[in-house]
């Protein structure tokens, strides 16, 4: 019998490429920061503050994108808050996304007491305001690139909890799961083999766009002055700086906002990309 | 010798005082085909859930019991009853597009219950799924067991089902109208295979329908079900030379007659439906529940 699989070869398209192409130059900038960065990022010079960058007349050759107001590179600040900005996108990105997905999962598929616990929390969790919440937490916590995420977990695991628990529950009605159940399979094994990857692109997705709001909540931590010490080189702390030099200097707070954005937009095309790579019937 | 022995069993919506089934017996014999009639919801697919043990959540079994093979389903715990029903009964489900897993490929989902409950291995499990595939007529069954369900027609699913359901030589086999989501060509083909499934394998069958020309054609036996309850249980012979009540009367001459295509169709009268209803509700009365 004819089989066209072989031949129908979905195009990896170019918002995959460039969403992809962009993350992995940002993984590359954080592994090899020491190398890339032609300064310190921490190294002041007074004398050399708010150089602008090489293109503009009075700039100072070796600092390409200008210099801040204490004279510190920016291209290696940025390069060097990839660092943190990609640690906190994976590593609180990624427990968020555990520990969401598994409350969801189970109130989804489960029903039943464990579904009301569930629900109820997520209710009163979300009545918390978000950011208000956060920096609440980084103040008990105090600050820290540990605080930071954990922040971030405790805040936003609702927002998989809620997406996933309603897709387990659409998933759990059909007649497949069902089959299983009659076909002799335990509750919990028919949520794993069954009906987890059904919802695995979902899941994906919603990781890709949580790595999205992990970099950006770290930056708006940072913008508050609650991340990490205002030494240590993030995108918020920079844009926070930069701010007050806005009419003087605009590169060091545009450069840095550029990256974040393209960082932010890249996470969640990337999402949607990998979506439809993952879907069967797209496969 | 009954195979399955459901009586006086009583299914509410949970924690309220709405019936959905009522009071219902019947039973059917080793290797018979056994129809389950009515409108819609009138709880015939209701009955089949019960048996296998999915009845939505939403439901509550408030009395009655279901033996099978003798033993009370209903008394047994989770473990048992998963293992009980995992050896011996099997589901051809409605509609073969939900009824597959669309992230899995088909020959997991064939030989699962094979290398789970019977404790088979993975290359004895793969042959016989293979075996199987071919005995209902499915050409190249290697390539099948490769594919995911979406790559395969709604006819194709539905002979995998069938494949899946004789799998373990259940004794019993529930069809939750197993043709009703075909094309009306591919409906007669499946029937007729799930009838030469059942007589090779010698099955008993507990048919959920609509159709009485479907009943006529398979079924041994049929049970008519009005508003959760069993108004007529008898064999098939005697249900269409004098069925005994009213409401089956009504429900027969119903059916569209393919002798006479100009006749327009005969709704069942106003009043065998309230003498129905009557009869249920002088029921319900003397039903006493918390």
């Amino acid at each position: 019998m004819l089989d066209g699989r072989s031949q129908v070869r979905r195009k990896v398209g170019l918002r995959l490429w460039l969403s992809g192409g962009w993350l992995l130059l940002l993984v590359l900038a954080a592994l090899f920061a020491p190398l890339l960065s032609p300064h310190n990022p921490l190294e002041q010079d007074l004398f050399l503050g708010r150089m602008p960058p090489f293109w503009e007349q009075g700039a100072e050759p070796g600092f390409y994108l200008g210099t801040d107001s204490l004279g510190r590179d920016v291209l290696a600040r940025i390069l060097y808050g990839a660092r943190i900005a990609l640690i906190v996108a994976l590593v609180a990105g990624g427990l968020t996304g555990l520990i969401g997905s598994t409350l969801g999962l189970l109130a989804g598929y489960l029903r039943g007491w464990v579904d009301v616990v569930i629900s109820r929390l997520i209710d009163i969790w979300m009545a918390f305001p978000p950011i208000l919440f956060s920096i609440l937490l980084i103040a008990v916590l105090g600050p820290g690139l540990l605080s930071i995420i954990i922040a971030i977990v405790v805040i936003d695991w609702t927002r998989f909890a809620r997406v996933i628990r309603a897709e387990a529950m659409a998933q759990g009605a059909m007649d497949y799961s069902a089959s299983a159940r009659v076909a002799g399979r335990r509750r919990l094994s028919t949520m794993v083999i069954e009906i987890l990857p059904n919802v695995l692109p979902t899941i994906v997705v919603l990781l890709t766009l949580e790595m999205g709001i992990a970099v950006i909540v770290e930056a708006i931590l940072s913008f508050v002055n609650l991340s990490i010490s205002t030494d240590d080189p993030t995108w918020g702390g920079m844009i926070s700086e930069g701010r007050a030099s806005i009419h003087q200097a605009w590169w060091v707070m545009v450069f840095p906002l550029v990256t974040l954005f393209l960082t932010v937009l890249s996470f969640s095309q990337l999402g949607e990309g990998l979506k439809d790579r993952f879907d069967p019937v797209l496969r | 010798m009954s195979y399955l022995k459901i009586s006086n069993l009583d299914v509410r919506l949970a924690g309220t005082p709405m019936r959905l089934l009522r009071d219902v017996s019947l039973t059917v014999k080793s290797g018979e085909v056994h129809g389950l009639v009515g409108e819609s919801g009138a709880g015939k697919s209701m009955i089949g859930k019960a048996v296998l043990g999915i009845l939505p959540r939403a439901t509550e079994i408030v009395g009655g019991s279901i033996e099978l093979d003798g033993v009370d389903l209903l008394a047994l715990s989770p473990r048992e009853h998963r293992y009980r029903l995992g050896q011996s009964c099997a589901l051809i489900p409605q509609d073969p597009l939900t009824a597959l897993n669309p992230s899995r490929r088909i020959a997991p989902q064939i030989t699962d219950r094979l290398t789970n409950i019977l404790g088979w291995e993975a290359k004895r499990a793969r042959d016989r799924a293979i075996e199987l595939l071919d005995e209902v007529h499915i050409p190249d069954p290697e390539r099948v067991m490769r594919s995911y369900p979406h790559e395969l027609s709604g006819g194709m699913r539905q002979r995998i089902l069938i494949a899946s359901a004789f799998a373990a030589e259940p004794k019993l086999i529930v069809a939750d109208e197993p043709t009703t989501a075909l094309d009306v060509t591919v409906q007669k083909q499946i029937l007729k295979l799930i009838k030469e499934m059942q007589q090779r394998h010698d099955t008993a069958l507990l048919f959920v329908t609509h159709d009485l020309g479907v009943v006529s054609k398979i079924c041994q036996s049929l049970s008519v079900l009005y508003a959760g309850k069993v108004v007529e249980s008898t064999d098939v012979r005697s249900f269409f030379d004098e069925p005994a009540h009213a409401y089956s009367r009504a429900l027969l001459a119903a059916t569209p007659k393919y002798t006479d295509p100009e006749a327009s169709l005969m709704p069942v009268p106003e009043a065998v439906i309230a003498a129905v209803k009557a009869e249920v509700e002088a029921a319900d009365k003397s039903w006493k529940h918390d």
